[in-house]
C-alpha cells in the first residue's frame, strides 16, 4: 500500500528527472559497494578534509567563559535566592549561626506535605485523586525517600514556573511574528530537544557553575519547548469569533492578549505545563551530575555498588513523583473554581487552600515538639531491596543460557550485519541519496535542511560514527513498531487491555532508563544487545501510544458506514481504520525514532562505540567544543529524520484525501 | 616594605594570640576564618563519599560551615574546583583521571594537596574458579593457550576469550596489549563501571567464565574471590619504546601503571580557611581501613554518615595532629 503511494507520488512530479537522478544514485551506490577502491575518498570520508569544527566551538566556549561568565554567574546568584528557600523550606531548613550553637529552623513537616497534597488531590479531583495522591506521597515517605524527593520536588518547583514564564513569552513571539517563529524559535526548539543534555554538560558547569542552580538551568533548556509550542498554538487556535469580540469590546492589543486571548487557550496552555513537569522530571539524573543532588544522584550511587533494589525504590519515587504531578496538573487543566463571592474572608473563598496551609502550619510547630513528624524515623521505613536483587538473582542462575542463545543469535544474525553494511556504507552515496529522498518527498526545501545536515556529520569527521548512531536508532526503531503497532492496535480494541497497559507505559516512560540498565547488563551482557533492549523499552512508548489514540479516535460513523456497505472487519481494518489512523501512527513513529535517539548517551553507559561515547570522551578529556560537535550531530541526525518522515506523512495524508 | 608589612601582620598575629591566650580561649578561637560553606565534592562510588564525609565531620566539628556536593567525577576537576564552586575533592585516580589533572594543573587555578595514601592498582582479573580451566594463572602466558583462552570465550569471540575492559576514557591500552602480547583475545569495553561489575556479578553466580578490569581500592576485592593477571611489570619505557619487552616490534607489551590518588583543593582554599587546608593537606588513610570502611557501607548497609562518624571518634587523636 505504501510503496503504491509513493510510486503515485512520484509520477505526479516531473518523471524523466526524477527517475534518471534515483537510477544514477542508485546505480553508482552499487557501484562504490562493488569497487570501493575506484573512489576511495567517496567511501571513507578523507581525515584531510575535516573541518575541525571542534576546535572553534571550543574557543567560542572560551570567549563566553572568558567575557560573559559575569552574566553567567549573575543569573546563578539571582536563581539561588528563590532555589535556596524552596529547599530551606521543603528539604533542609534553615541553620542559623554555624558550629555547635547552631540552631535549626525546622522544614515543613512531611505529614502536612502529605496531607497538602492529599487535599489538593481532593479540591481538584475528588476521592480517587485525593487517595492516588495520598498512596504516593506515603510510597515516597515510607520508603525511606523523603529527603531526596524533597530536593528533587524543590528543583521541580523552581524549575517549572521559570520554564513557563520563559516558554509563554517566547510562544507569544511566536505568535506575533510567524516569521521569527519559523525561523529563528522553531529551529532552536528542535535543537534543545534534540542536542543531548550529555553534550552541554560541560559548558553548563563553566558558564553557570557546579551547584543546584545550574541544574535548574539545564532541566529548564530541556523542558521549555513543549510550552513553547503550546502557547503558540493555543493562541493561533482561538476562534476568530473571541479574538474579533476582544476588540469590539474596547481591548487594547495588550488587554486583548492577557485578559482574552491567553485565558481562552487555558487547556492547551495547560497540557504544555504538564508536559513541562514531566520532561523535568526527566532530567533528574543528570541534574544530580551538576550539583543537585536528590533522588538522581540516588539512582546513581545505588547502580554503581549494584544495589539493585535500592536503586530500583529511588527510581520509583520518580515515577511515583511524576504520577502525582502529572494528575495533578491535568486535573488543574480542567478545574472550573468557583466564583469568589466579593467581601467574604479569605477561607471562605478558598477553603481547599486555607485549610492545606493550616495543616502545613500546625504540622510542622508540632514537629519541634515532637520530631517523627519533622523527619521519619529510619525504624518506620521499609525496603524492598533484597527483593529485587533476588528475583534477578534468581533469573540468572537459571535462564541465562536461553537468553544467552537469544542473545547471540540477534547479535550475529541480525545486528551484526546490518552494523556491516550501514558502516560500510559510502558516505557519498548517503548524502545524496538522502538529498534525493528529500528532494522527492519536500523538493528543493527540504533539500536545504538534509543537504547540509547530513554534511556536516561528514565533515566534522564524525560519519563513521553516526551511521554506528543510526545503526543502533534504526534497528531499535524498527523493532520497537514491530511490537509496539501491534500492542497498539490490540489496546485500540480492547479497553480493559488498554487500562492495563498504560500505567506500565507510564512507569517505562517515567522511571530513567539507567534503573534497568544494570539488571539488563546483568542479564545480557555488555555490548549492542543490552543497548538494543534499553532503547527499545523507552522508545516504545510512543509507537503503542499513537496507534493506540490513531484508531480510537476514528468517529464512530465511518466504522458504521463501513459495515453498512458490506465491508467484513478484515475489510474495515485494512481499508478503513488503518488508512485513516495512519497520520497518528506516522506521528508515532516519528516520536519513536526521536526518542531512541535520546537513548543514544544511555547506550554509551553500556558500551556502544557511537556518537554518544562521543560526548562521553569529550567529558573525560574536558573538551567542550568535541562534545558540542557529537551533540549538534544527534541533533542533526534527529532532525533529518524528523522532517524526512513527516514529508512522507503529509505526502500519505495528501494521497488519501485527508489534508 | 614587603618586610615591614610582614612583620607588622606578624606583630597582629603575635599580639591577638597572646590576647587569646589571655582570654584562655580555646586554639580554635579563630575558626572558622571564614563563615561561608566548604563545598566538598561528592562523586558516584562509596571510598570518595566516605573519604568527603570524613573530612567534611572533622571540619564541622572544628566548627566550619560544610556543604557537599553532588558533582561529576572526571569534569568536576576542569569546572567546578577551578571556579571555586567546589572547594575540595578527595579522590582523583592517576589511573583514570590523568588527562584531566594535567588540563587541571594548566589553569593554575586547583591545588594537587598530595596523594590520599592508598595506591590505584588495575589489572586484568578472574575469579578463582577459573584457575581449574587454566592452571597456569595467574602468569599471563598461560592466556597464550588457545585452550585456556577458549574457555574464556562466549559464542561470538570463540575461539577467543573476551575480556571485557574499562571504559574507553581510562586510557587502558587494551587493544594494544592483546596484540603485542599476542593474546588470543577479543576486547569489550563497557561504558561505565557500573556495567562491568554487573556482568562480573552475574558470571560470578552461575561460576561462569569471566576476565574483566578491575580496581583497587574497591568494594568488588571484598566480595569477589580471584586474582589478578601477572603480566610483564610496567615501565614507562614499555609504554613509549617498542623495543622494550617480549615483543620488540610494538610497544604496550606489559601491565598497566599503579599510581596515585590524589586531593585536589581550589586554589583559593588555602587562604580562605588556612586550618581546613591544612586538614585536607594532611589527611589520609590507608588501603586496607579504606576497603574495610567502603565494606561496611557496600555490603553490611550501614550509611555513610555513621561510618564516618565512627572513624572521627574512633581516630581523634591522629586528626587532631593533623589540623596542629
Amino acid at each position: 500500500m505504501s510503496r503504491a503511494l509513493s510510486i503515485e507520488g512520484m509520477v505526479s512530479e516531473p518523471v524523466s528527472f526524477h527517475a534518471l537522478a534515483w537510477a544514477a544514485a542508485l546505480l553508482g551506490t552499487v557501484l562504490l559497494f562493488v569497487f570501493p577502491d575506484a573512489l576511495p575518498w567517496a567511501v571513507k570520508y578523507p581525515s584531510w578534509a575535516v573541518v575541525p569544527f571542534a576546535d572553534a566551538m571550543s574557543a567560542v566556549m572560551n570567549f563566553l567563559k572568558t567575557y560573559f561568565s559575569w552574566l553567567t554567574r549573575g543569573i546563578t546568584d539571582v536563581l539561588s535566592v528563590p532555589l535556596g528557600f524552596v529547599t530551606g523550606l521543603l528539604a533542609k531548613g534553615w541553620k542559623i549561626g554555624s558550629g555547635p550553637d547552631a540552631w535549626m529552623i525546622p522544614r515543613v513537616s512531611w505529614v502536612g506535605i502529605v496531607a497538602a497534597f492529599t487535599i489538593a488531590g481532593y479540591a481538584l479531583g475528588g476521592a480517587r485523586l485525593a487517595s492516588l495522591a495520598a498512596g504516593c506521597m506515603l510510597y515516597v515517605a515510607i520508603f525511606g525517600q523523603w529527603d531526596s524527593t524533597m530536593l528533587t520536588l524543590s528543583l521541580i518547583v523552581v524549575a517549572v514556573p521559570l520554564c513557563i514564564l520563559i516558554g509563554v513569552a517566547i510562544g507569544i513571539v511566536g505568535f506575533r511574528r510567524p516569521g521569527v517563529d519559523a525561523f529563528v524559535i522553531s529551529p532552536a526548539l528542535d535543537f534543545m530537544q534534540t542536542v543531548p543534555t550529555f553534550a552541554y554538560l560541560l559548558p553548563m558547569l563553566l558558564l553557570f557553575g557546579t551547584n543546584p542552580v545550574a541544574a535548574v538551568i539545564a532541566t529548564a533548556i530541556f523542558s521549555i519547548p513543549p510550552m513553547v509550542r503550546a502557547t503558540t498554538l493555543a493562541l493561533q487556535r482561538v476562534p476568530a469569533e473571541i479574538d474579533d469580540l476582544g476588540s469590539m469590546v474596547g481591548c487594547s492589543p495588550r488587554q486583548k492578549l492577557y485578559r482574552v486571548l491567553l485565558p481562552s487557550g487555558r487547556p492547551l496552555l495547560m497540557v504544555g505545563v504538564n508536559q513541562v513537569i514531566m520532561l523535568a522530571l526527566n532530567m533528574v539524573i543528570i541534574a544530580s551530575m551538576i550539583g543537585a543532588g536528590g533522588l538522581g544522584y540516588d539512582v546513581l550511587l545505588a547502580l554503581r555498588a549494584l544495589k539493585i533494589g535500592p536503586g530500583m525504590e529511588a527510581g520509583l519515587a520518580i515515577v511515583v513523583i511524576a504520577i502525582v504531578l502529572d494528575r495533578l496538573s491535568q486535573a488543574a487543566a480542567t478545574y472550573r473554581p468557583a466564583a469568589a463571592i466579593p467581601g467574604a474572608p479569605v477561607w471562605q473563598n478558598h477553603p481547599y487552600l486555607s485549610f492545606a496551609l493550616l495543616v502545613l502550619v500546625v504540622t510542622t510547630l508540632l514537629s519541634l515538639a515532637f520530631p517523627p513528624l519533622g523527619s521519619l524515623p529510619k525504624a518506620w521505613t521499609v525496603s524492598t531491596g533484597p527483593m529485587w536483587k533476588a528475583a534477578i538473582d534468581w533469573i540468572n542462575v537459571n535462564y541465562f543460557d536461553a537468553i544467552d542463545a537469544f542473545r547471540t543469535s540477534l547479535i550475529v544474525w541480525v545486528l551484526n550485519p546490518v552494523r556491516n553494511f550501514l558502516e560500510g556504507f559510502p558516505w557519498l552515496a548517503a548524502v545524496t541519496l538522502l538529498s534525493l529522498a528529500g528532494y522527492t518527498l519536500g523538493g528543493l526545501r527540504l533539500v536545504l535542511v538534509v543537504l547540509p545536515l547530513t554534511l556536516f556529520c561528514a565533515v566534522t569527521g564524525l560519519w563513521e560514527k553516526s551511521m554506528a548512531t543510526l545503526y543502533l536508532c534504526g534497528v531499535a526503531t524498527a523493532i520497537s513498531l514491530l511490537i509496539g503497532v501491534p500492542i497498539g492496535l490490540y489496546a485500540a480494541r480492547s479497553d480493559r487491555f488498554q487500562a492495563f497497559i498504560t500505567p506500565i507505559l507510564d512507569t517505562l516512560q517515567t522511571l530513567p532508563s539507567f534503573c534497568f540498565i544494570i539488571p539488563v547488563v546483568m542479564l545480557f551482557r555488555v555490548g549492542d544487545v543490552t543497548a538494543l533492549i534499553a532503547t527499545v523499552l523507552f522508545a516504545i512508548v510512543p509507537a503503542i501510544r499513537y496507534t493506540n489514540h490513531g484508531i480510537r479516535q476514528i468517529p464512530v460513523s465511518l466504522i458504521e458506514a463501513a459495515k453498512v456497505s458490506g465491508c467484513t472487519p478484515r475489510q474495515t481494518f485494512w481499508r478503513v481504520q488503518l488508512p485513516l489512523a495512519l497520520p497518528e501512527i506516522m506521528l508515532g513513529i516519528n516520536q519513536t525514532v526521536l526518542l531512541a535517539l535520546s537513548m543514544i548517551i544511555i547506550c554509551a553507559m553500556i558500551g556502544t562505540r557511537d556518537l554518544g561515547q562521543e560526548v562521553f570522551i569529550a567529558l573525560a578529556k574536558a573538551d567542550a567544543g568535541r562534545g558540542i560537535t557529537a551533540g549538534i550531530a544527534i541533533a542533526f541526525i534527529g532532525i533529518v529524520a524528523d522532517r524526512l518522515l513527516r514529508a512522507l506523512a503529509r505526502r500519505a495524508q495528501s494521497n488519501l484525501g485527508l489534508a | 616594605m614587603h618586610r615591614l608589612l610582614t612583620s607588622r601582620r606578624l606583630a597582629a598575629g603575635a599580639g591577638l594570640a597572646v590576647s587569646a591566650a589571655l582570654l584562655s580561649l580555646p586554639a580554635r578561637a579563630a575558626v572558622p576564618e571564614s563563615p561561608d560553606p566548604i563545598k566538598i565534592a561528592l562523586f558516584d562510588w562509596t571510598s570518595v563519599n566516605l573519604n568527603a564525609k570524613i573530612i567534611g565531620g572533622i571540619l564541622s566539628k572544628l566548627g566550619y560551615n560544610v556543604e557537599y556536593t553532588t558533582a561529576d567525577y572526571l569534569s568536576s576537576i576542569t569546572t567546578g574546583l577551578t571556579t571555586g564552586d567546589l572547594t575540595l575533592g578527595v579522590e582523583y585516580w592517576d589511573t583514570t583521571a590523568g588527562e584531566a589533572m594535567k588540563a587541571s594543573d594548566a589553569t593554575g587555578k586547583t591545588e594537587r594537596l598530595g596523594p590520599l595514601g592508598p595506591k590505584a592498582k588495575e589489572e586484568w582479573w578472574y575469579p578463582l574458579y577459573m584457575k581449574e580451566k587454566c592452571p597456569g594463572l595467574p602468569n599471563w602466558e598461560a592466556l597464550k593457550d588457545p585452550k585456556c583462552a577458549a574457555a574464556f570465550a562466549t559464542p561470538e569471540t570463540a575461539p577467543k576469550g573476551r575480556y571485557l575492559g574499562a571504559p574507553v576514557t581510562w586510557e587502558g591500552f587494551d587493544d594494544e596489549r592483546v596484540v603485542s602480547l599476542g593474546l588470543p583475545f577479543t576486547v569489550i569495553h563497557a561504558g561505565t563501571d557500573g556495567a562491568m561489575f554487573a556482568e562480573l556479578d552475574s558470571a560470578y553466580q552461575r561460576k561462569a567464565p569471566m576476565m574483566l578490569w578491575i580496581y583497587s581500592p574497591h568494594w568488588a576485592n571484598a566480595k569477589y574471590k580471584g586474582e589478578w593477571v601477572e603480566f610483564p611489570k610496567h615501565t614507562k619505557e614499555c609504554y613509549t619504546d617498542p623495543k622494550w619487552g617480549v615483543n620488540p616490534d610494538q610497544a604496550y607489551d606489559c601491565g598497566k601503571p599503579t599510581g596515585e590518588i590524589w586531593k585536589y583543593s581550589w586554589a583559593g582554599m588555602k587562604d580562605k580557611w588556612p586550618v581546613a587546608h591544612k586538614l585536607a593537606k594532611n589527611y589520609s588513610i590507608d588501603t586496607q581501613e579504606l576497603n574495610k570502611l567502603a565494606g561496611q557501607v557496600d555490603l553490611e548497609n550501614k550509611t555513610m554518615e555513621e561510618v564516618a562518624d565512627a572513624w572521627i571518634a574512633a581516630n581523634e587523636a591522629k586528626w587532631k595532629e593533623w589540623v596542629k
